[in-house]
């Protein structure tokens, strides 16, 4: 690192900087938008099945109580979109809205790596490896 | 109902860099009389659609530091499992005291210091400039650019470690939190510490999220309106941010914070 350049690789190379910043910034919301939009799909497709659960509080009561099926498992999940349930589709969209912030930080990485600033590729796996070791101790937990 | 409440609450949450859980939470269960359990599940998604949705916005037009946000994700990820751990060991009820005071305090100094927006000179930080964490951007309302430097880098990491730790074991609190610490301790502009904690904390709930789901507090149908009311008000409120002036973010965020302290301390007293 006797190139100065690379000792300080943000304030050197602000176009590259920028264009990473508008990689992640179209990540998010590329994430985003799709999530929204098959939440919106498997929203209107519950609806669409179930139309009491717009005007009757009883059935929006019964879908919202704790003891139903929970979509937590891919079996699940996989058993309600072939069925068509819109349920499980909102659960998809929901997922990819959880793994949007996740993505972001993974493809921090190969941005940091590109620009050869070797202490944030650091910084971000050490964090990325801190988020996974979290939703494994969150899955032992329960 | 639920829709129209979380868009209120993802432009809350954008502008203050905050989740909205603490508009999502109490607005699910005593308006809408629904679970304590799948509300908070909601919440949790709900803070992750508010940081996704506002921070597309920030990163680009530079608000969010994105350098000062890894760096500090250190410390809330490293905290968050800490929490993990400590949880069910500790007395939850002291913590409610203790982090409700804390808040309490950082409200008044953040009402104090409030003539010190973008003023002056920071004290040098060889670890900030080592990282090149110093920043700027280009404040809409001022018309002008705001070049900022950022101090302090080990007490913020410190204090976003105490911040990961707390939002672990008590749910609540992770940019009321991380606020004041970059607006206080590392010095970052009003704006550039809404904005980086709100680019933050969808990394911290993504990563309890994983809790949640499992448990089957995600119940679809209720965070499908949570989701999709916060991610239309939290582009509403990066369009704002913007446009706003530092003290009227700054006041926002002090009522904001001394209402979630007075929460805390309710809660430490009564639990």
């Amino acid at each position: 690192m006797t190139d100065p350049t690379l000792a300080t690789p943000a304030s050197a190379r602000p176009d590259l900087v920028h264009k990473v910043e508008l990689l992640i910034s179209g990540l998010l919301r590329v994430g985003v938008v799709t999530s929204l939009v098959v939440i919106l799909a498997g929203l209107a497709l519950s609806f669409l099945h179930h139309g009491d659960y717009l005007h009757s509080h009883h059935a929006l009561k019964g879908i919202t109580s704790t003891d139903r099926p929970s979509w937590q498992t891919v079996r699940e999940l996989r058993e309600g979109i072939r069925h068509g349930r819109g349920e499980a589709v909102i659960m998809i969209g929901l997922l990819l809205l959880i793994a949007t912030p996740v993505m972001r930080v993974a493809v921090s990485v190969v941005v940091f790596i590109v620009e050869r600033d070797w202490k944030f590729v650091a910084i971000t796996l050490f964090v990325l490896t801190m988020l996974i070791l979290s939703f494994l101790l969150g899955k032992a937990e329960s | 109902m639920t829709f129209g409440i979380s868009i209120v609450a993802g432009l809350a949450g954008s502008l203050l860099g905050l989740g909205g859980g603490i508009i999502v939470v109490p607005a699910l269960t005593l308006l809408l009389k629904i679970d304590m359990r799948l509300a908070i599940g909601a919440s949790i998604v709900s803070v992750i659609a508010t940081s996704s949705g506002a921070a597309a916005a920030y990163v680009k037009e530079h608000m969010a530091n994105l350098r000062v946000a890894m760096f500090l994700e250190i410390g809330t990820t490293v905290g968050a499992v800490t929490g993990a751990f400590l949880a069910g060991h500790l007395q939850v009820r002291w913590l409610f005291m203790i982090f409700g005071l804390m808040m309490g305090y950082s409200a008044v100094e953040m009402f104090r210091k409030r003539h010190h927006e973008d003023g002056g000179a920071v004290p040098p930080d060889r670890l900030a400039d080592r990282l090149n964490l110093h920043s700027g951007y280009y404040d809409q309302a001022q018309q002008k650019q705001i070049d900022y430097r950022v101090t302090h880098t080990l007490l913020g990491l410190a204090l976003m470690y105490v911040a990961g730790c707390v939002s672990g074991l008590l749910g609540i609190g992770s940019g009321a939190l991380k606020v004041p610490s970059m607006d206080l301790a590392m010095r970052l502009p009003i704006k550039a510490s809404t904005a980086t904690s709100n680019f933050m904390i969808g990394v911290t709930a993504a990563a309890s999220a994983g809790v949640y789901f499992a448990r089957g507090d995600i119940n679809p149908l209720i965070a499908a309106p949570v989701a999709a009311g916060v991610l239309v008000g939290a582009t509403g409120g990066s369009r704002l941010l913007p446009r706003l002036r530092n003290n009227v973010i700054r006041l926002i965020f002090v009522l904001v914070l001394l209402w979630i302290s007075a929460q805390m301390l309710w809660k430490g007293l009564h639990a």
